[in-house]
């Protein structure tokens, strides 16, 4: 039964690490002013999306796959925190419209896409205290009805468009900011789940009597887990409504969430590098799919249905997704893979 | 006040469809501790089993009784059919397995449902050929009553009332009832938990199929998404009255039913849809083990 | 042991980049898009890229207006194609999503070099895609996208339909005019930005003629019971019901009224045109009035052709999406007819001087906001049958 941490132990290195981050960062930037204005722009699309797709299926894994607990509202954040930073940016660019231009135009894009994950944090906070408080799988029909609340908020309120949607949103999602997100929010989930506070996250997952008997308080964990993972949709939010340029509350109806959860099952619950290969591979099929369909093989649209057969499928046969709680690096031979316990699968020790 | 004890009226009305929904729900989560999000989508089974086999027969033009009672029979008998399907192939497996797995199946079972429907049936609307059509409008003081949710309200009591015999009064209701308090127990008794549950899933399906084809006839327009809303709402309504307990389901449904009613004709018609997980999210505040539940004590 | 702390997290992260570089490299973009297009052109086929919403809970509308543009394909094919060159249209579905639609967008732009696009039905995907046809360049026709925002998005992007303010001011005008009504109820569907827009020019127009609306409710597509809605409704007595909705609701809302005892007229918009409507609201919907872009029983030789030819190929009588989605096609074809080459401007510049085009849904002339002028027509049901009632100029 127990996947239990001891894969991950890279934790142990501190900051000392931190370099390789810093580089893949650089390594975005580098990429964003040389190669990326030549890229064919349909491929750049995908790319974008997939971009965000990982930053929102890394945080999910956060929450469904360390933390076990199953959110169904992703997309809600996202619509949160796309919804806030899109209206702050269409206000100044009505007011200011200098602000927006250049350096400045950088700096109050990071500035709304952080504003737009805080409050989407909040609404997190709001929802998963009450329903992280009981034991059972409230918590999937809540953040799944919350999602359903926020469009009808959303609907409701004029100001955001209502139905009509929120156009001429400024382009500023880039190349550079989208994959810099990638690089961040795969870096925060990754020390965080080799921390001491992810330790009580995969303490919940695997036994959650158990953990407050080890004196875990398994609400907070929970919580916080939920809120961080809240936080980062709702800043994929913010990048791409600053992508496509235009907002409309039917964009985060249930199935957005759905594929998002597809990625994280599919990936492994409980793997970083799963999420992310799950993410940038279901993005990119998806188009795929669609030259099957221009190709007149079919003209009806089964990959809903192949994505819901494929959650049964994976449960029953393979519940831990393709990666499991595996990281990329594991599959390298043994002795590169320094600090990590010793070789072997260490969850077949603990089995 | 005349349109107020209208309301009422509607707003039970309402509530009575969610109730025939919320009784198979709460049956099968009081068993399995399991929310089986592919409810709605038997329900939505039982409308189309229902519509096709009423076209097939020509009940449409020849609206009878009989041929009401005809369809009934035939959607519950395929949804229970169905039911024991997706608890043989879908959850049984997944018996010992975590949690969030069983939960992920489920989700993928109801989505599976959901969008095979639409491939199958397309996604326009489809009109539920009107088999039954008690004649005239009942009114009261200026009070419209649809006959036929007179009817749904009456069918969900009493089976309300049948349920609670099963559960109460005879050998299977003690089974299931031993299976719901602990399942290993219950084998070492000799039990078949399997068929127990697989009895409890049929029985729960039966009941939703039967939804399908009242709520077809009373709104005559149905669709391959219709039971997502309605499962959802008759899992609010089962928590609302505490969850595992039958006749908690019909009262939450008949409140929530009133409601958004009320919200509807007072409030902000819009909310209707998001004032049922408000009050989720209020009951798992304030009390979580619903009106009539009884809290269990978790067991490591 | 020195080299392992690349390996292991940084690895995903070079991983991830040197493949999606790879893949880069093989999909480098070769020429500007707007270039290519018009070399496309410059073979024996016209590509014509096309987005809808085909599946999904949208699926019908996408699919009737593919129908429309499909005829009119095959119809100009059949006589000899345009400038001597066949027609081809590339369609693609959005699955009812604007991200969707905006990705496909760019690969008819970009990979299929399209030299026009055709879609979408509805406004929300029409506003995402806006903005990318404007920035390469290339004209975009929409048949029913009704929210004026939509041609704002710049001068290469058109429409054939009406617009909300006009059609909302149709039914406003009837009902004061024609019908001589004064008091008037709305029940709008929230979820639809179409169905707002109608409602609050209605509202407006209506106000303006010396009616009053005595009551605005409002539900969500989807629903399936308005009784609540239309107690409160009942309670001001209205002379008339205005329900700017799709047909998918609206059959279910006339039922209701009717049971609720509501015995006036219903009065609607284009949404309402399908057989689906009088099948599912059955004689509840008898004696209702709504606003279309054309009438099947117009008599004018060219309807009727059209109504006989799509009959023939699909079974049943054309829906108004479908009369939208062949008009689209064919003031597209017309322009590009006008226009002295294929080069994506020229055929902009002959879209933006159509005048009087006779098509099925009216004469269309183009204005200077890229919107359609034309007049719409109001139909009443009777018998389960669509009859003319009148026409509406603008």
């Amino acid at each position: 039964m127990s996947q239990f941490p001891l894969t991950h132990p890279g934790g142990a290195h501190g900051f000392v690490a931190a370099w390789k981050w810093l580089a893949a960062l650089a390594l975005v930037w580098i990429l964003q002013f040389t190669l990326v204005g030549d890229l064919d722009p349909y491929f750049f699309t995908i790319l974008m999306y997939a971009g965000i797709n990982v930053v929102l299926a890394v945080s999910l894994n956060l929450v469904n796959g360390f933390t076990g607990q199953f959110s169904m509202g992703h997309a809600g954040f996202m619509s949160i925190g796309g919804y806030t930073a899109a209206f702050i940016t269409l206000f100044l660019a009505e007011r200011e419209p200098a602000l927006l231009q250049g350096m400045s135009g950088e700096l109050v894009f990071i500035g709304v896409l952080l504003l737009g994950g805080i409050v989407a944090g909040a609404a997190g906070y709001l929802v998963g205290l009450p329903s992280l408080r009981l034991k059972g799988d409230y918590l999937a029909i809540v953040t799944l009805g919350f999602g359903e609340i926020i469009r009808v908020v959303i609907l409701n309120v004029n100001a955001i468009g209502g139905a009509r949607g929120l156009p001429n949103i400024p382009a500023l999602s880039s190349f550079g900011w989208v994959f810099s997100w990638v690089v961040f929010t795969t870096f925060v989930v990754w020390r965080l789940v080799n921390s001491s506070h992810g330790r009580e996250f995969l303490s919940v997952r695997e036994d959650e009597i158990a953990a407050e008997a080890m004196g875990v308080n398994t609400t907070r964990a929970k919580v916080r887990a939920f809120v961080i993972g809240a936080f980062f949709a709702g800043v994929a939010g913010g990048l791409f409504a600053h992508y496509l340029r235009y907002l409309n509350p039917q964009t985060f109806d249930f199935n957005r969430s759905f594929e998002i959860i597809i990625m994280v099952v599919l990936g492994g619950m409980g793997s970083i590098s799963g999420s992310i290969f799950a993410a940038v591979f279901l993005t990119f099929i998806r188009e795929a799919l669609r030259y099957l369909k221009d190709s007149g093989i079919t003209q009806l649209d089964y990959r809903m249905v192949i994505y819901a057969l494929m959650l049964i499928v994976l449960m029953l046969t393979r519940p831990n997704g393709i990666f499991g709680t595996r990281e990329i690096g594991d599959l390298l031979p043994a002795r590169l893979r320094r600090g990590r316990l010793p070789q072997g699968r260490a969850e077949g020790i603990i089995r | 006040m005349i349109e107020f004890f209208q309301h009422v009226v509607n707003g039970i009305s309402v509530g009575s469809t969610y109730a025939l929904i919320a009784l198979g729900y709460t049956m099968v989560f009081g068993i399995l501790q399991l929310i089986n999000f592919a409810h709605g989508e038997v329900f939505m089974l039982g409308a189309f089993i229902g519509m096709y086999s009423s076209r097939y027969f020509g009940f449409g033009e020849h609206p009878s009784l009989w041929a009401l009672l005809a369809i009934l029979a035939l959607a519950m008998v395929g949804c229970a059919i169905m039911g024991f399907l997706i608890e043989r192939l879908a959850y049984r497996p997944l018996r010992r397995s975590p949690r969030i797995n069983v939960l992920i199946t489920a989700v993928g079972v109801s989505l599976f449902l959901q969008f095979s429907g639409q491939l199958l049936f397309g996604s326009d609307p489809k009109f539920f050929p009107q088999v039954f059509q008690p004649s005239g409008d009942w009114t009261l003081g200026g009070v419209r009553f649809n006959p036929l949710q007179v009817i749904v309200f009456c069918i969900s009591i009493v089976l309300m009332a049948i349920l609670q015999t099963i559960i109460f009064r005879t050998r299977l209701g003690r089974a299931m009832r031993a299976v719901s308090f602990n399942h290993d127990l219950a084998s070492l008794m000799g039990i078949p938990t399997n068929a127990v549950i697989s009895y409890t899933f049929m029985l729960g399906s039966a009941l939703a199929g039967a939804a399908g084809v009242l709520v077809g006839l009373i709104y005559p327009k149905i669709e391959p998404l219709m039971g997502t809303m309605p499962g959802l709402k008759a899992f609010v309504a089962a928590v609302l009255g505490g969850i595992g307990n039958v006749t908690g389901a019909v009262v939450g449904a008949l409140t929530l039913g009133l409601a958004e009613a009320f919200v509807v004709a007072y409030y902000a018609p819009t909310f209707r849809d998001a004032l049922a997980f408000i009050i989720l999210i209020l009951i798992l505040l304030f009390k979580p083990t619903g009106l009539f539940g009884t809290r269990r004590t978790e067991k490591v | 042991m020195k080299i392992s702390p690349v390996l292991n997290t940084f690895t995903r992260v070079v991983i991830a980049t040197t493949l999606s570089l790879s893949l880069a490299a093989c999909t480098k973009k070769s020429n500007n898009a707007s270039q290519d297009a018009t070399q496309n052109a410059a073979g024996d086929t016209i590509l014509v890229g096309e987005v809808g919403s085909m599946t999904g809970s949208e699926g019908t509308f996408g699919t009737s207006t593919h129908n429309g543009i499909d005829l009119a394909f095959k119809q100009i094919n059949a006589k000899g194609g345009v400038k001597g060159k066949k027609l081809a249209l590339i369609s693609m579905d959005d699955q009812g999503k604007p991200e969707e639609a905006a990705t496909a967008v760019t690969k008819l732009i970009t990979q299929n070099k399209v030299a026009a696009i055709l879609g979408e039905v509805a406004s929300s995907r029409s506003l995402a895609m806006a903005p990318i046809a404007q920035q390469y360049k290339i004209p975009m026709v929409t048949p029913s996208s009704t929210n004026p925002k939509v041609t704002e998005q710049g001068d290469y992007i058109f429409r054939v339909c009406f617009i909300d303010p006009f059609q909302g001011t149709v039914m406003a005008k009837f009902a004061a005019q024609n019908l001589k009504l004064k008091r008037v109820a709305i029940l709008r569907d929230v979820k639809n930005d179409y169905s707002v827009g109608l409602a609050d020019f209605f509202t407006a127009t209506f106000t303006q003629l010396g009616g009053t609306v005595v009551e605005d409710q409002a539900y969500s597509s989807g629903d399936t019971d308005f009784k609540t809605q239309l107690t409160n409704i009942k309670g001001k007595n209205p002379e008339a019901l205005m329900v700017p909705g799709y047909y998918t609701e609206v059959g279910l809302i006339a039922r209701q009224a009717r049971e609720a005892g509501i015995k006036v007229p219903l009065l609607g918009g284009d949404g309402w045109d399908s057989p689906k409507l009088t099948e599912i609201g059955g004689v509840a919907m008898n004696g209702s009035f709504f606003s279309n872009h054309y009438s099947q029983e117009d008599k004018a030789p060219n309807v009727q052709t059209f109504v006989e030819d799509y009959k023939k190929i699909h079974g049943v009588a054309p829906d108004g999406l479908a009369a939208m989605g062949y008009d689209a096609a064919m003031v597209l074809v017309d322009a590009m007819n006008r226009s002295p080459d294929l080069a994506s401007g020229n055929i902009r510049a002959a879209l933006a001087a159509t005048k009087d085009y006779p098509g099925v849904t009216g004469r269309i002339t183009i204005n200077e906001k890229r919107d359609a002028v034309k007049s719409a027509v109001v139909l009443n049901i009777d018998n389960g049958q669509f009859k003319y009632q009148t026409t509406i100029n603008p």
